[in-house]
């Protein structure tokens, strides 16, 4: 669940915020999101990052994919795709009255710890949500020294 | 085609205690009705709730990721688990013939219009 370890909860200054972002945004014209950390616009996907004793998980939010293309080098995982363009379905006499969702190509990329075994990675995606799960070298046990 | 096709009004997200992000959509008018698209990534269908009200739509979803235990978060970019969005219908459409989608975490609503409503293309007959 989400909520067990990304999600903040909503405590009274919070909700202060929250409703002051609310007010702000009735006059924003558009209808990004705003998470409480904002990306920038053209983000895209959404990141999160976690880590177990033996992994690190790597969420990219990216809904529609048509393509994607994950590389890892140097410690750097690369993921790249591509969304779904409309505009190659559509005839004429179509009217948008909202066009917010981002389309195309996109890259993003995210620096993996010292400890990240490369070797061990394994990606799955689901519901619009492609998870990288790279495993950890596990420090060596550390040596007893007998002291005479 | 009608000309002030008031289509739809999006509204600030209301109620609940819980933080929720509004979905990015795409909406798209043609001559027989409405089509939405809604981003909803880590939403599955069991926790989809599309619903409507009057002349009210409101979509909503769960997000649902795969966390092994003990994980503790680095970095988040999404920060609460729910989308929610709430949209007014304009009264061309025939709310009751919603036709909900979801795939890879993309919600795809279909709302046709009235059928009084639709463009009618009338034929010329040339002597």
């Amino acid at each position: 669940m989400i909520d067990a370890v990304f999600y903040r909860p909503t405590g009274l200054l919070e909700q202060l915020e929250t409703l002051h972002r609310s007010l702000a945004r009735s006059f924003a014209t558009d209808g990004r999101p705003d998470a409480i950390r904002s990306v920038a616009a053209g983000t895209f996907p959404a990141i999160n990052v976690g880590r177990t004793e033996k992994s690190i998980e790597v969420y990219a939010f990216a809904p529609g994919l048509k393509s994607s293309d994950l590389t890892i080098e140097k410690g750097v995982l690369r993921i790249s795709g591509e969304r779904e363009t409309p505009s190659a379905n559509e005839q004429g006499g179509v009217q948008v009255y909202a066009n917010e969702r981002p389309m195309g190509r996109f890259t993003r990329a995210v620096s993996l710890p010292e400890d990240a075994d490369t070797e061990v990675v394994d990606a799955k995606y689901r519901d619009g949500v492609l998870r990288v799960s790279i495993g950890l070298k596990q420090a060596a046990k550390p040596q007893r020294i007998t002291v005479q | 085609m009608p000309e002030n096709t008031e289509l739809t009004r999006s509204e600030p997200e209301r109620g609940g205690s819980v933080h929720a992000i509004a979905p990015l959509v795409d909406i798209r008018e043609d001559a027989d009705g409405i089509t939405l698209l809604a981003d909803m990534p880590g939403v599955s269908r069991e926790h989809l709730d599309v619903r409507l009200d009057g002349d009210t739509l409101a979509i909503e979803g769960e997000v649902e990721i795969a966390a092994p235990n003990g994980m503790r978060a680095i970095w988040a970019e999404i920060e609460a688990p729910r989308f929610r969005r709430t949209f007014t219908l304009s009264r061309e459409l025939d709310a009751e013939k919603i036709d909900a989608n979801l795939k890879d975490g993309v919600l795809t609503l279909r709302i046709p219009k009235q059928p009084h409503a639709q463009l009618r293309r009338i034929k010329v007959d040339v002597e």
